[in-house]
């Protein structure tokens, strides 16, 4: 029993990574209606970015800020140059796109900041929280700042004309048109967000895997997976679906047997599918009727 | 999270509509391509006839997709799985059990198309994103089993298999390679004519009512259910004999050979290709085959940014792939014979 409740504590801290990660992805899938590839990549440059600045001297807090201000405009950037010209284009050349940018930005880190690990700071400290030794401050912190997202995010699209704007244009983008909502610059708003979301995941997930190029891989299979599992239209659902396969993941490899860590994957994954199978809209998700 | 009533939306299909006219050649150039291919191992050195060989078997893998894509309307990201067991049945058997490297393709092949048409049973439920995901746990998932401890003595584990390269028969006077890119370009050339003259066939019309509605297509009297598995059945299939022939031409199999890597070079070279066009399959395949090497020659620590942009220029000057500049020279010969 120990081990069970000692296991689903470990599950949520690592949950709480996917949790951040997936939450960036439902956020960009709402405004553009495509899963972004690149959002990890664009997740740990932002994060590389914040180290610089505090290499540079400029305290934690400050270059928290600033790494969300650059995100903010680098992600509506991004969205102007490259993937407003292909708003007409079939969806797969959208999708070859994501994988372009995944490329482009993994090998400019690498060559900008070289692929040795690098440590980076927790503000909450890494000591035990509350006497247990699986989770620590930093990931109790993490979990918190990832609940204020949610919270923040639902206010947002709940109770603010914008909010509702960006909503309007995704879910029916002519009528939104007809009612005078500009499109064209909501999806680009959502880029934006979606950046500055996947910046402070890189900063909350950078201490806990070591910050290099390459070390959004892993993290972000499995916010796709628990975006997926909890629905993509959903970010209450991102949240839960992020924690769950934290949880799934962590039990499937102490109690299958045989099961190593390279196995997990493949075990969480195939778990999700099943769910799927039975609600294929996800957990969280509304099922979308479709006008024939 | 909103309290609006549920989506109603008039979606246009994902995959657009391609007439089967659109998805060929037409019969001179067919053969004006056929003749190059057969001459121009004649002229070149050994390298570029492995590399010749390669892009038709990568194009085969390509090829595949298109017909689950292009044709019914499915993605999948989980070709590298098939391909990477079409890769080890063919190795297995010619190492373990001695076979003739010609007859484990059909195996291979056959190994393959189970494969994909048991894994399109519970796949049916899923479509679009959702699909993507099923697929892509495949891929991920292939390479961990194939390091699996029992089947090590089967697989080589993580070391893989050493296959040997076949000479030519009957005493032939040409060389290994060469005699392997005519054996890959017979196979091609049969499975090319084979996947077209499908795609013409009541099979092939019933794929493409799916792809683009597929409740007027089950209006229709096509069974949806079996025609979107026997897809994935045979584009598994064509995938397997690719994965088969690849482990004849490189003469190894690894697991880290068929990672997800793969089935997302697989991805883009149909997406360069064109979606839905089988000629621009090989075009494709060049593409995923040559580009990655052209982007090391110009830059070694930013060759991933160089396939990046390059990748992003080919989209943005033809979001339609290859086929866009089959179309636009079509008209412009029309124009010239004017």
């Amino acid at each position: 029993m120990e081990l069970l409740t000692n296991q689903v504590l470990a599950g949520i801290s690592t949950g709480a990574i996917y949790a951040c990660m997936a939450l960036a992805v439902v956020m960009i899938y709402q405004a553009i209606d495509h899963l972004n590839f690149a959002q990890g990549e664009m997740a740990m440059f932002s994060t590389f970015i914040s180290w610089q600045l505090m290499q540079w001297g400029v305290p934690y807090w400050w270059a928290f800020l600033l790494t969300l201000a650059i995100s903010f405009a680098g992600g509506i950037l991004i969205e102007r140059l490259l993937f407003k010209p292909l708003a007409k284009a079939p969806v797969l050349t959208n999708v070859a796109g994501f994988i372009a940018l995944f490329a482009i930005v993994n090998s400019v880190a690498g060559l900008t900041w070289d692929f040795t690990i690098k440590q980076y700071p927790t503000p909450f400290g890494s000591s035990p929280f509350l006497g247990s030794q699986l989770i620590s401050t930093h990931q109790a912190g993490m979990i918190g700042v990832t609940l204020l997202m949610l919270a923040g995010l639902y206010f947002f699209f709940q109770f603010t004309r914008i909010g509702l704007a960006m909503r309007a244009a995704a879910a029916l983008p002519e009528s939104a048109r007809l009612v005078g909502i500009n499109t064209s610059w909501m999806i680009a708003l959502g880029w934006g967000m979606a950046s500055a979301i996947g910046a402070i995941a890189g900063i909350l997930i950078a201490p806990v895997v070591f910050l290099e190029p390459n070390m959004m891989g892993g993290v972000l299979i499995y916010g796709f997976a628990a975006a997926v599992l909890g629905g993509l239209t959903s970010p209450l659902g991102a949240v839960v679906g992020g924690f769950l396969v934290g949880v799934v993941e962590n039990l499937a490899g102490t109690y299958i047997p045989g099961v190593g860590n390279e196995l997990k994957l493949p075990i969480a994954l195939a778990l999700i599918i099943t769910v799927l199978v039975f609600k294929p809209a996800g957990l969280f998700g509304r099922a979308i009727v479709k006008r024939v | 999270m909103s309290a609006a009533a549920e989506d109603v939306v008039t979606e246009a299909p994902a995959v657009e509509a391609v007439p089967k006219r659109a998805m060929t050649l037409g019969t001179t150039t067919s053969l004006v391509i056929l003749a190059a291919l057969l001459v121009t191992p004649l002229f070149v050195k050994n390298f570029i006839i492995f590399q010749m060989t390669m892009v038709l078997i990568y194009g085969l893998a390509v090829l595949a997709l298109n017909i689950l894509t292009g044709g019914s309307g499915q993605f999948s990201l989980g070709q590298s799985a098939f391909y990477a067991l079409g890769a080890y049945t063919s190795a297995i058997l010619m190492e373990h059990v001695n076979m003739n490297y010609a007859l484990t393709l059909p195996i291979a092949g056959l190994v393959s198309f189970a494969a994909g048409y048991l894994f399109g049973k519970p796949a049916l439920r899923l479509s679009g994103i959702y699909l993507a995901l099923a697929t892509f746990a495949l891929a991920t998932a292939m390479p961990q089993l194939l390091k699996l401890h029992f089947l090590e003595h089967w697989t080589g584990g993580v070391q893989g298999l050493v296959v040997t390269k076949p000479d030519a028969p009957f005493g032939l006077p040409i060389g290994q390679d060469m005699w392997l890119y005519y054996f890959t370009l017979a196979i091609t050339l049969a499975i090319y004519v084979g996947s077209v003259n499908l795609l013409r066939s009541r099979s092939g019309r019933a794929f493409m009512a799916i792809r683009d509605n597929e409740i007027a297509a089950s209006a229709m009297g096509v069974d949806v259910a079996q025609y979107k598995t026997l897809a994935f059945g045979v584009s598994a299939g064509i995938t397997g004999i690719a994965g088969g022939l690849g482990a004849i031409a490189v003469q190894f199999v690894a697991p880290d050979g068929y990672t997800i890597t793969l089935a997302i070079s697989l991805f883009l070279g149909m997406v360069v290709g064109g979606v839905g066009w089988l000629p621009g399959s090989f075009i494709g395949a060049a593409f995923i085959i040559f580009v990655p090497n052209i982007a090391e020659s110009i830059s070694k620590g930013l060759s991933g940014a160089v396939f990046g942009v390059l990748l992003f220029i080919v989209i943005f000057l033809v979001p339609h792939g290859a086929r866009q500049v089959a179309i636009i020279a079509q008209q412009m010969i029309g124009k010239l014979r004017k």
